[in-house]
């Protein structure tokens, strides 16, 4: 489903990817551990198409990136930091925004479902900018549903979210997986992310430095096998 | 939940995001009117300053009030789009349309519709209410077509710069810088049709303005949806 | 470090002997002009600046189109370097006229069309520098100022053709003389001898900063390069 052969990002002389390989099969869930600054939300931002590689290969869905990107784009969904949310408008004027955008059919009864996924349908016509992080948050992933998209790329979604948007997420993310999505995530908490992922890879020095499956994974956690990996790069 | 929830449909895309962009900006600011109401503000209070600085009398107030005006909207436009991208830019949405399978000129096209949408309500409130202020009479008809000519190629070309100077460090500052020397052509053209169509003029001395007008309005949005990816991708 | 190439140091010093024999050309052998006096001298040397800034202005237009199409970094390079240039001849230029028209036209400035489009492409230089300034991002900050080289390249002409039929509606009154008379002395064999001889000139200055400063463009990109290298 993704498929990156040597990517090379560089940021003017500042090479950040260095020849990364990265592979994912259809309905894998793939957690990107790394330590800050390695690149994640970098060669996140590229497989959502909103960055070029400077060199190297990416194929998503059987397209190509840059050069498809359009096609790309209706195929993936993305929840990074930033709720990506228009403060002025309601809820589900937001999502029938980005419904058209997408030029979804169907519009008003695909908005009330998604709503009804994160649970937010009795705040729909609330402004955004009354919403708290926890409840803008739950809505970019409706966002980022909306059109279904077969490939979900998730930049560090738990960040400042209370525990029942956490929780709501993690429904959203089991549900997308069980319908056999594919799924790339970055997340510093690994607790989390030891439950929902199927692989872990991690980012480190400008290429996938190491990668496991769960059953494989060393040290029976994902803290272990990861303080192993970057130690194991040390050594 | 169904296997294929929803279907999209392929083709045509392109006005339906445009105008799904120009909406969004309208509705939002429906809602809450800062960027109107900024612009409307700030215009009354440059006219109110110039008429101290001035000191017009009768006679040289009407020779001077398309120059007023211009340098009025002009200032005020600013502010519009200034406060249009900084929406787009500060909640990281811009990325948000960057991900929609559409042509980035859709997103420059859209943007236009509602600068200028936002400019044209302006304009259309200063001026009934600077006829009242000056007792001068403003409501010639040519006169609103100037109007809109010049306010396409100010926001036409305003569009496309608003987007650069929003991704710089000094963002608000640098808007005018960038535009202003860009944009003269725009101002000289309007002013002089303006005051030409003021003054009862004929059709013949003003129409070489009104040319120069059309043809920047049509070379620079033709620019700016060329290169327009360029400025909002990475 | 790489060094200077000998083709370079040759025209270094091409240019020093030119612009030294265009000087004297302009200062002692053409004659001295009728109704202006010696200040119309000056005249050889503000049209020959003047004319390196529209080599620099063509050059930068070309330069950003280039940029855009192949994102090659020389081209943002070249770019900087010919819009540099030319916003210092243009400023010579503009300063010359000003030492020009002072005598003439008892006046510093005049709101002539080719003074004043001059005047506003060096803001449209200056607004090009500060949008550079405020780019960290060298890909991002090589692509906004080719666009904006390319919207400047495309207004200045039309900001000229505008303010040329805005002046001959509002005419400057400067004395009798008429802004289009600038120009319009005769000249005699000797003067065109000299004008020529200066454009020549200038010409060559223009090749050889030109070439600097796109060498320094380049070095200062490799000191760039191998901050990075030690930072990492």
């Amino acid at each position: 489903m993704i498929e990156v052969r040597k990517l090379v990002k560089r940021f003017g002389m500042k090479t950040v990817l260095r020849g990364l390989d990265f592979k994912v099969e259809q309905g894998e869930f793939v957690a990107l551990l790394g330590p800050n600054g390695a690149g994640k939300t970098t060669f996140l931002r590229i497989l959502a198409s909103l960055s070029r590689p400077s060199l190297g290969e990416i194929t998503i869905a059987g397209f190509r990136l840059p050069g498809q990107a359009a096609d790309v784009r209706r195929k993936l969904g993305v929840v990074s930091h930033f709720p990506l949310l228009y403060g002025d408008l309601t809820a589900e004027e937001n999502l029938r925004f980005f419904g058209r955008m997408y030029a979804l059919e169907q519009l008003p009864r695909r908005v009330s479902e998604v709503l009804d996924l994160v649970g937010l349908t009795t705040r729909r016509k609330d402004l955004v900018r009354t919403f708290s992080r926890g409840m803008q948050q739950r809505l970019a992933i409706g966002r980022a549903v909306l059109h279904d998209p077969e490939v979900m790329l998730f930049d560090e979604p738990h960040t400042g979210l209370d525990q029942e948007a956490c929780d709501m997420l993690d429904r959203v993310l089991r549900d997308v997986a069980a319908r056999g999505r594919t799924v790339v995530m970055t997340s510093h908490d690994l607790a989390r992310i030891e439950d929902l992922a199927s692989r872990f890879d991690v980012l480190s020095h400008g290429i996938i430095s190491a990668s496991t499956s769960r059953s494989a994974m060393t040290g029976g956690n994902v803290l272990t096998f990861y303080k192993q990996a970057l130690a194991g790069e040390h050594g | 939940m169904a296997e294929r929830a929803v279907t999209t449909k392929k083709s045509g895309n392109f006005i339906q995001a445009v105008l799904a962009i120009a909406w969004k900006d309208l509705a939002a600011e429906l809602r809450s009117r800062e960027l109107i109401s900024a612009m409307l503000v700030f215009a009354m209070l440059v006219i109110l300053i110039f008429n101290f600085a001035l000191k017009l009398d009768a006679r040289t107030r009407m020779t001077a009030t398309s120059g007023i005006l211009w340098v009025t909207f002009t200032f005020a436009g600013t502010l519009g789009l200034n406060r249009s991208m900084a929406v787009e830019k500060d909640r990281g949405c811009l990325d948000g349309l960057l991900l929609a399978p559409v042509d980035r000129a859709s997103i420059y096209f859209g943007k236009l519709l509602s600068n200028l949408a936002f400019m044209v309500i302006m304009e259309v409130i200063v001026l009934p209410l600077y006829s009242l202020l000056y007792n001068i009479n403003l409501f010639i008809p040519g006169l609103l077509l100037v109007i809109l000519l010049g306010s396409l190629g100010y926001i036409g070309i305003g569009t496309l710069l608003a987007a650069m100077a929003v991704q710089t460090r000094t963002r608000d500052v640098m808007l005018p810088i960038l535009l202003f020397p860009v944009v003269i052509p725009v101002v000289v053209a309007a002013v002089e049709a303006s005051s030409g169509l003021l003054q009862g003029l004929e059709w013949s001395e003003i129409s070489y303005w009104i040319n120069i007008l059309l043809a920047y309005d049509v070379i620079f949005i033709a620019i700016a949806f060329m290169v327009f990816d360029y400025v909002v991708e990475e | 470090m790489t060094k200077k190439p000998l083709l370079l140091l040759i025209l270094d010093i091409l240019c020093l002997v030119l612009v030294a024999v265009a000087a004297y050309l302009a200062l002692v052998y053409a004659p001295m002009e009728v109704t202006m006096g010696n200040v119309q001298r000056v005249f050889y040397f503000h049209v020959a600046n003047a004319w390196v800034g529209m080599l620099g202005f063509i050059a930068a237009g070309v330069a950003g189109i280039a940029y855009l199409r192949t994102h090659d970094v020389k081209w943002d390079i070249v770019e900087e370097a010919a819009v540099e240039i030319s916003l210092v001849f243009f400023l010579i230029a503009i300063v010359l006229g000003s030492i020009w028209a002072r005598p003439v036209w008892n006046t510093w400035w005049t709101w002539e069309p080719r003074l004043t489009t001059a005047a506003i492409t060096e803001m449209i230089y200056l607004a090009y520098f500060m949008l550079r300034g405020g780019i960290e991002d060298p890909g991002r900050r090589a692509r906004f100022s080719a666009v904006y080289t390319l919207v400047g390249s495309i207004s200045v002409p039309i900001t000229f053709m505008a303010i040329r039929f805005f002046r001959t509606i509002h005419p400057v009154v400067i004395g009798t003389q008429s802004a289009a008379a600038q120009g319009g002395f005769n000249m005699t064999p000797h003067m065109k001898v000299a004008f020529f001889f200066s454009l020549l000139a200038f010409t060559v200055v223009f090749i050889d900063l030109f070439w600097h400063r796109i060498r320094l463009g380049h070095l200062s990109n490799q000191v760039e390069d191998l901050k990075q290298k030690v930072m990492e």
